[in-house]
């Protein structure tokens, strides 16, 4: 009854379960965040824009990033996960998005950034359907915690337009 | 004469209902597993409900060992989710996350390019040969939650096999031998 094995048994399970508890815990006080975080994209340049062999256009952006994402760390928060995504709309797909940047935010003290690149990943079209295309520019992020749920959200920001020629 | 047979009988009777309640006890452990786990796979209409992290592919956001929850909705595929993916011609899934989504107007089929986070190229080096995108059947699953370290069981239990039979074995003594 009260052997060595029976004792060790009861306290890996105890220590398991409040183990458990206190990661449940951790994760659901993630709901007690509201975070107000805010951002702002600037198109400086369209630095070429082209149609591939197979048809598909392609486009280089240089870009202004600006945001200010403090408010989404809590204590559960291991890292965020930050990317720019170019969204539109084409006779033939109701959606595309197309990620030109991203970045992994470790801490609270970086999350409050303004970065000047050209688009990381290829901006290129499913066709050519890029020739004075209205799109939007959206700031997704994806929360990750050092245990539990995982969080997204995202900024849309409107109005910006490709140019009608090639260059 | 008569009371040391009677005694013999009641030891072996003793024994034998030990032994049984013992066998229910571990018919009940592994059946109350199972019945978990195909309970998550009917919740979370995932075929694998939870993977275990075994590359350094989405480091540092996931680490070798640890362990996520998927789930399979309906809701479409966005970018910058993590989902877990089968590609033709590889036994094992991958967990990466989307950067591209392409989503027909007419039939809803979606096209996805995915990425390792710590890698330096998107994911068309590893899909099958001629393959651009992937389509919604190779997606098993998307990432909703995460445990860290968990799995760093399976992933010894997997490389050393040796382990994997020395617990196995010492769980089954301990069943065999323990007492009420």
């Amino acid at each position: 009854m009260h052997s060595f094995g029976y004792r060790a048994n009861a306290l890996i399970t105890l220590g398991v379960t409040v183990l458990a508890l206190m990661c449940a815990m951790a994760s659901l006080s993630d709901n007690l965040n509201f975070p107000t975080p805010s951002a702002q994209v600037q198109v400086l340049n369209v630095n070429w824009f082209q149609k591939q062999r197979n048809g598909n256009e392609e486009v280089s952006l240089t870009l202004n990033i600006s945001a200010d994402l403090q408010s989404l760390f809590t204590w559960n928060t291991k890292q965020v996960f930050v990317f720019l995504a170019a969204e539109y709309e084409t006779p033939k797909n109701s959606l595309n998005q197309v990620s030109l940047w991203d970045g992994i935010i470790p801490s609270k003290e970086h999350a409050k950034f303004l970065i000047h690149a050209t688009n990381k990943y290829r901006f290129i079209d499913q066709g050519s359907n890029l020739q004075g295309k209205e799109f939007n520019l959206t700031l997704h992020w994806h929360v990750m915690p050092k245990t539990g749920k995982m969080f997204a959200d995202k900024i849309v920001m409107t109005g910006y337009r490709l140019p009608e020629e090639y260059r | 004469m008569e009371w040391i047979r009677e005694s013999v009988d009641s030891i072996k009777s003793i024994q034998f209902r030990q032994t049984l309640s013992q066998a229910v006890n571990l018919g009940l452990i592994l059946t109350s597993a199972l019945i978990i786990w195909k309970g998550l796979i009917c919740i979370t209409g995932s075929e694998s409900p939870v993977v275990v992290v075994l590359s350094e592919s989405m480091e540092p956001g996931f680490q070798r060992g640890d362990i996520l929850f998927l789930h399979m909705s309906k809701d479409p595929i966005r970018a910058g989710e993590i989902i877990v993916f089968n590609v033709d011609g590889h036994d094992i899934p991958i967990v990466h996350r989307v950067i591209k989504v392409h989503e027909r107007q007419d039939t809803g089929e979606v096209y996805i390019l995915t990425k390792g986070d710590n890698n330096h190229e998107d994911d068309r080096v590893l899909y099958a040969q001629g393959q651009h995108w992937l389509q919604r059947h190779h997606v098993m699953g998307r990432a909703v939650g995460f445990l860290p370290y968990v799995g760093w069981m399976t992933i010894i239990m997997t490389e050393k096999p040796v382990i994997k039979y020395i617990i196995i074995g010492a769980l089954g003594l301990l069943v065999i031998t323990s007492k009420d």
